[in-house]
């Protein structure tokens, strides 16, 4: 990564505008010029530097649910419940961490009641319970690196 | 736009532009007429209704998601914490300025197995890293703090963005 990457990668975690001319918005901002920086933006994607670009769209604003979920799973079965899991389109990630708990995934449903549906039915299927931890309330929501 | 509009619920054009946008926008000069006109709408009803989408906070913002492990961030921290019910609020405003929180929830417990209720989200090069986050948050909270922990991913089993169904 150069310069204009690690200036495009801030940059763009900030905001990028709605108007005609967009990237030449963007490139005005970073010194640079509007075909280079979707150049730049195509291959920070391509390298896996960028997961995304893009409208990050909220679930609970569209009337849909989320929810962080997590479950105990001995090791010896821990990748048969994780194809469970993960063939449920609902699930959103899903990440083994070092903990009793050591499977916690997001639930990303239309409706509340889906995903009480999801839940019971990875239950079901697994055979372990799951540990539903929707938000009370949210103080925070920023993913931002400055590299 | 006026009051009543903010509270006009999504239309089918509204979920239209979602599923043509929520994969990625395109890479052309004018990326919002692109999407009109693969849609089938004027530019500027897209760009009118992705504005409003904003201020509602249904597109949370437009930009750029970086991947933490591509860029070096490799120790993904969530540091969970077990404070009194009756100061969640003012404390989870608190951790959430911290300026390195990514995410800062309340969310339920579970006992006894599951102590914790509030979880703030630290993403650090190396494990070190991220344990001299949390004693900052230690700090912050004080004597608030009952029970602590810190979970790091050891792998990701599936990583997919929001997907709404057509």
């Amino acid at each position: 990564m150069d310069e204009l990457d690690r200036a495009l990668v801030n940059t763009l975690q900030g905001g990028f505008p709605i108007c005609e001319r967009p990237y030449a918005e963007v490139a005005a901002r970073v010194g640079s010029d509007e075909a280079t920086v979707i150049a730049r933006i195509d291959s920070l994607l391509a390298r896996g530097l960028l997961s995304r670009f893009g409208p990050m769209y909220h679930a609970a604003q569209m009337g849909g649910a989320l929810s962080l979920a997590a479950m105990e799973i001995p090791p010896q079965d821990f990748e048969r419940v994780t194809e469970i899991v993960n063939r449920q389109p609902e699930v959103a990630h899903n990440y083994a961490r070092d903990h009793r708990l050591s499977m916690w995934f997001v639930l990303a449903t239309e409706t509340p009641a889906a995903q009480q549906d999801t839940i019971a039915r990875i239950e079901r299927e697994s055979g372990y319970p799951v540990y539903n931890m929707p938000k009370i309330r949210e103080y925070f929501v920023e993913l931002k690196l400055h590299v | 736009m006026n009051a009543r509009d903010d509270f006009r619920p999504l239309d089918d054009t509204d979920r239209r532009i979602i599923q043509a946008t929520q994969a990625g926008l395109p890479l052309t000069p004018r990326p919002y007429h692109a999407v009109a006109e693969q849609l089938g709408l004027p530019a500027a009803e897209v760009m009118q209704r992705m504005q409003r989408m904003l201020d509602l906070g249904v597109i949370r913002r437009i930009g750029a998601v970086p991947n933490h492990y591509a860029l070096g961030y490799r120790a993904n921290g969530m540091t969970v914490w077990d404070v009194a019910d009756e100061r969640i609020d003012e404390l989870g405003e608190r951790i959430g300025q911290l300026d390195f929180v990514t995410h800062c929830y309340r969310r339920p417990r579970h006992l006894p197995d599951w102590p914790y209720n509030l979880f703030a989200m630290v993403h650090g090069r190396t494990r070190e890293e991220v344990e001299a986050k949390a004693a900052l948050i230690a700090d912050a909270l004080g004597t608030a703090s009952r029970a602590r922990d810190i979970l790091y991913s050891t792998r990701i089993l599936k990583k997919t963005g929001l997907r709404i169904g057509a």
